[in-house]
């Protein structure tokens, strides 16, 4: 039996069509996923991602144990609220997750895992407290929905009360306060402004058709998945898992070389890839007709004139350019041109920096 | 429930075929197929004046999920293409028996339209799936 969110019949009564998603029921889409997608990069559009992992670290040893587990540092993070992408890793430094740690007071750190991780990751967590004096807590009891797109705040802000209003009024991007029973924040996985919110389930319903009423158009992992694509965010199992290391994942920006004594997992086998030379991950443009796909073979000339191999991790058709883009893990030696085996013949494509989409415009 | 009209021919890969005054066939995907696909992002064509053999594929449909082959119901030689779907190819999605047809076909084989199945044997073949 495939687990339900909260927000299960609030999908049926807008016409969702649901999707297994790694033991979950979930809205692939409710109609269009391309009509999904406008709606997030032109006005306001929201997702259920309650089945992501919210999980709170506290504890005088918190901090101590995050600079630990994590790649990144949270050291970095000063001020209440700010949060911080990256991954955690296992000690030949490969990939177990992604997640996004928010720093809410010494004592005190959320993190927000994905949910086809959340059994190795809470039992990879639990192993390694121990020397630390940490609780670490996961709270199934809170959902969560993403409403992202240019006017999302402005329709947020018409369901949010007065006191919420106020908290994140003036709110960077990259922070999260608690508001009432919601905790907001400035986050999300589609290159748009917006907010992630994490509200008890009990006011999920509410909340979610509070935001239908003002106008928020609810989208699917389909568009999820292109708008990602897009804006050149990694999906878990896909453009990286534990076979792969952060700098073959477009994640070297996430790991926290200084200070050098600071002996996170994984550290000594990935200053050892970094030594050698690690494999990259690079976007692809073709603006040709047809859609490059996960798996489809990369090709490509060094400057010897000898040929290399890589593959696309993921590939799609992106809405708002209208032609098709995708990332792939190269070696790199890459130029800025390839070429990709597409339905048995050979098409030219163009390796750029892969973030395609910002704020509604082309970013490459 | 896809909507499947009785008045048209059916393929088992998902074509759809209708008869029109001239003698020739109009021919589509089905309501279940594009459902199947979802948003559809780019339609490849045959050509006017191809020649088309049944049971061979002629024209690829793909999605923002998948990329699909279609395959010729019937022989015969290609008389129009819905040149509509290079623009528009959500037509396949909001109207896959109207609009959004692909390609019309002179049979040169008559006798081809029997292995076609009629609206309930083609509603068998998506409840066996």
């Amino acid at each position: 039996m495939a687990n339900k969110t909260v927000l299960y019949t609030k999908h049926l009564e807008s016409g969702a069509k649901m999707v297994d998603f790694h033991g979950w029921d979930m809205p692939l889409n409710y109609g269009s996923q391309i009509e999904e997608h406008h709606a997030v990069r032109q006005d306001a559009g929201m997702f259920d991602v309650s089945h992501m992992t919210v999980v709170d670290i506290t504890g005088t040893g918190a901090k101590a144990f995050l600079q630990r587990l994590l790649a990144n540092d949270v050291a970095k993070l000063k001020v209440s609220g700010k949060a911080l992408y990256g991954g955690m890793l296992n000690h030949d430094a490969g990939v177990i997750d992604d997640l996004i740690t928010y720093y809410l007071n010494d004592d005190f750190y959320r993190i927000v895992v994905n949910s086809a991780t959340r059994e190795k990751d809470l039992a990879w967590i639990a192993l390694q407290t121990e020397g630390f004096d940490v609780t670490v807590t996961e709270r199934p009891e809170l959902a969560m929905i993403a409403v992202q797109g240019p006017n999302a705040k402005a329709k947020a802000a018409e369901v949010f009360n007065a006191e919420q209003n106020a908290a994140v009024e003036g709110m960077k991007p990259f922070f999260g306060v608690q508001a009432g029973e919601l905790f907001i924040a400035t986050t999300g996985y589609t290159g748009e402004a917006g907010y992630e919110i994490i509200v008890p389930e009990a006011q999920a319903e509410a909340l979610w058709q509070a935001l239908l009423d003002a106008g928020v158009r609810p989208c699917g992992l389909g568009a999820r998945d292109t708008l990602r694509l897009e804006a050149g965010m990694n999906l878990y199992g896909q453009d990286m898992d534990e076979t792969v290391n952060p700098l073959a994942a477009n994640m070297g920006w996430t790991i926290a070389w200084e200070p050098s004594e600071r002996d996170f997992i994984g550290r000594e086998a990935l200053s050892a890839i970094k030594a050698a030379g690690a494999d990259k991950l690079v976007g692809l443009v073709m603006e040709t007709k047809g859609v490059l796909r996960h798996g489809m073979t990369v090709c490509f000339n060094d400057d010897a004139g000898a040929e290399h191999k890589g593959v696309i991790t993921s590939g799609t058709f992106s809405p708002t350019l209208g032609y098709s883009i995708a990332m792939a893990r190269v070696d790199a030696g890459i130029g800025e041109t390839a070429e990709v085996e597409v339905r048995n013949k050979r098409v030219p494509v163009r390796v750029v920096s892969p973030c395609f989409v910002r704020n509604g415009k082309q970013a490459f | 429930m896809s909507n499947i009209p009785t008045e048209l021919k059916y393929a088992s890969s998902h074509e759809w075929v209708r008869k029109e005054e001239d003698g020739s066939y109009t021919i589509g995907i089905t309501e279940h197929a594009q459902e199947l696909l979802g948003d559809m992002v780019f339609v490849e064509l045959p050509e006017v004046g191809d020649t088309v053999n049944a049971g061979e594929d002629c024209a690829v449909a793909e999605s923002v999920k998948a990329a699909s082959d279609i395959y010729a119901p019937l022989s015969g030689e290609v008389l129009a293409v819905n040149e509509a779907l290079e623009e528009s190819p959500e037509l396949v999605n909001s109207d896959a028996y109207g609009d959004g047809w692909f390609f019309r076909v002179m049979p040169t084989d008559a006798a081809e339209l029997d292995n076609l199945l009629d609206a309930e044997a083609y509603q068998a073949v998506i409840d066996e799936e």
